[in-house]
């Protein structure tokens, strides 16, 4: 079993390597959820200022830590 | 030394007699125990394997990931801008990267598309995920129709099928040649998405993001370290649903383990009182209750994590599942590779068993000093 998982970690670590990807496929069902990384400052108002939050998985991807602390 | 041995024998095997007599009580204690632990264990162990996973994987993440921005909201950027981030000092590559987003109204599930040219699927066909395969029951060989910005339709052949291995990283992509990409979403001449920096030396990414940015005031470089922490922070213990969960299963511990120091049952007082009056002393009856509370805080401890363990290593968390897929149709399928932080496992001992232990012990020692007469008699 763990044999498949480590052959699954280096062959997703080689395509991340040949293809320059940046985020994990994780969550598929907004832009800044799929690619937390490289979402917009402001992506949890995307829609507007005083948009609510629609997905489930935005309570699990907030803003990164460093994101927050910048101006 | 061997009789105080024989002295814990002999009271964890009355302890364990004792615990056997009231097989009703002490198995739904340890049924409930043993769901608290394994809630919590199961959280701590997924999130750490998840974090762990993402930092190996997302090593081989560009260097640098340089953005354009527009109102705080990321543009193309234009390919102008790769020679002068080319003559930085320290930089030995700028690799445009074309990718962007497409919505399949018929599955209702999204889909990453990005243009690959090395290797590069060719003109007309395209290399998908696993996952998008999956969504679209398609194999090799077959068509996938892709909407253009104008609203027709346009047909990609298959060419490939990635490796369900690589489904952590690829389950949504959609591989089209550059061309292709261009044509379907009228991706205008002369810009992509974002570029891709690498950078020889690991210790001198900052200071050439700082130099990029100074170049280009518009841009946002962001860091490999970067992605890697922000891996970080959504799996960290304060990420949204997580601290809700944990939060959950803390208090409901607390709460149980506030009803278990609260009191003893009018059979355990009479218990303690018999136990005193033929001659046991405080120490022997507050050590037989520190062995009744160590063995099914033990038991449920050691239950909980490893049903935890096989939960989120052997069955791919399936329970966490629906939480973690939210509205998402397309969800990647995965094993993670079992790793176990020692340190999060001895907290997670403390929190549980120590607390549990001690609060058995202080009820127990409050009925072992009354006289025995009188414990009796309540």
């Amino acid at each position: 079993m763990s044999v498949e998982a480590v052959s699954m970690q280096e062959t997703s670590r080689n395509l991340v390597r040949e293809l320059q990807l940046t985020d994990l496929c994780l969550f598929t069902e907004a832009r800044y959820t799929r690619h937390p990384s490289m979402a917009d400052l402001h992506s949890a108002f995307q829609d507007h200022p005083m948009a609510l939050e629609h997905f489930p998985s935005g309570s699990l991807v907030s803003p990164p830590r460093f994101r927050r602390n910048r101006p | 030394m061997n009789r105080s041995v024989e002295r814990h024998r002999n009271i964890l095997d009355f302890a364990l007699s004792s615990l056997l007599r009231r097989k009703g009580k002490n198995v739904s204690l340890w049924v409930v125990y043993t769901l608290i632990v394994f809630l919590i264990a199961a959280i701590v162990f997924y999130t750490h394997a998840l974090k762990r996973e993402a930092a190996l994987i997302l090593q081989g993440a560009p260097d640098i990931v340089v953005q354009k921005m527009v109102a705080g909201r990321h543009d193309l950027v234009p390919v102008g801008y790769i020679g002068k981030i080319a003559a930085i000092r320290g930089v030995s590559a700028v690799r445009p990267r074309l990718w962007g987003y497409y919505y399949d109204a018929a599955t209702g599930a999204n889909y990453t598309l990005m243009a690959s040219d090395d290797p590069s699927p060719g003109p007309g066909a395209a290399d998908i995920g696993n996952g998008v395969a999956r969504t679209l029951r398609l194999s090799e060989g077959d068509f996938i129709p892709i909407r253009a910005t104008d609203g027709a339709p346009t047909l990609f052949q298959v060419r490939k099928v990635l490796p369900y291995a690589s489904e952590l990283a690829s389950s949504d992509l959609i591989l089209l040649s550059e061309d292709d990409l261009r044509a379907l979403f009228d991706f205008p001449g002369g810009f992509a998405t974002d570029l891709a920096v690498t950078v020889g030396n690991p210790a001198e990414r900052a200071t050439i993001a700082a130099k990029i940015a100074g170049i280009f005031p518009d841009s946002r470089p962001i860091l490999n370290s970067e992605i890697l922490r922000t891996y970080d922070s959504i799996f960290d213990w304060r990420g949204g649903m997580m601290v809700v969960m944990l939060g959950v299963a803390v208090l409901s511990f607390v709460i149980f383990a506030w009803d278990k120091a609260t009191g003893l049952s009018a059979e355990e007082r009479r218990e303690i009182g018999i136990l005193k009056s033929v001659g046991w002393e405080t120490g022997d009856v507050l050590l037989l209750k520190f062995w009744e509370g160590a063995v099914i805080s033990l038991a449920a401890f050691l239950c909980g994590t490893i049903l935890a363990y096989v939960q989120v290593f052997f069955l791919s968390a399936s329970l966490f599942e629906p939480a973690l897929k939210g509205w998402a149709v397309l969800y990647p399928r995965f094993k993670l590779v079992p790793d176990v932080d020692p340190y999060q496992l001895a907290v997670l001992f403390f929190l549980t068993v120590v607390p549990y232990t001690v609060a058995t012990i202080i009820p127990s020692w409050r009925a072992a000093t009354v006289d025995p007469d009188a414990a009796m008699r309540s």
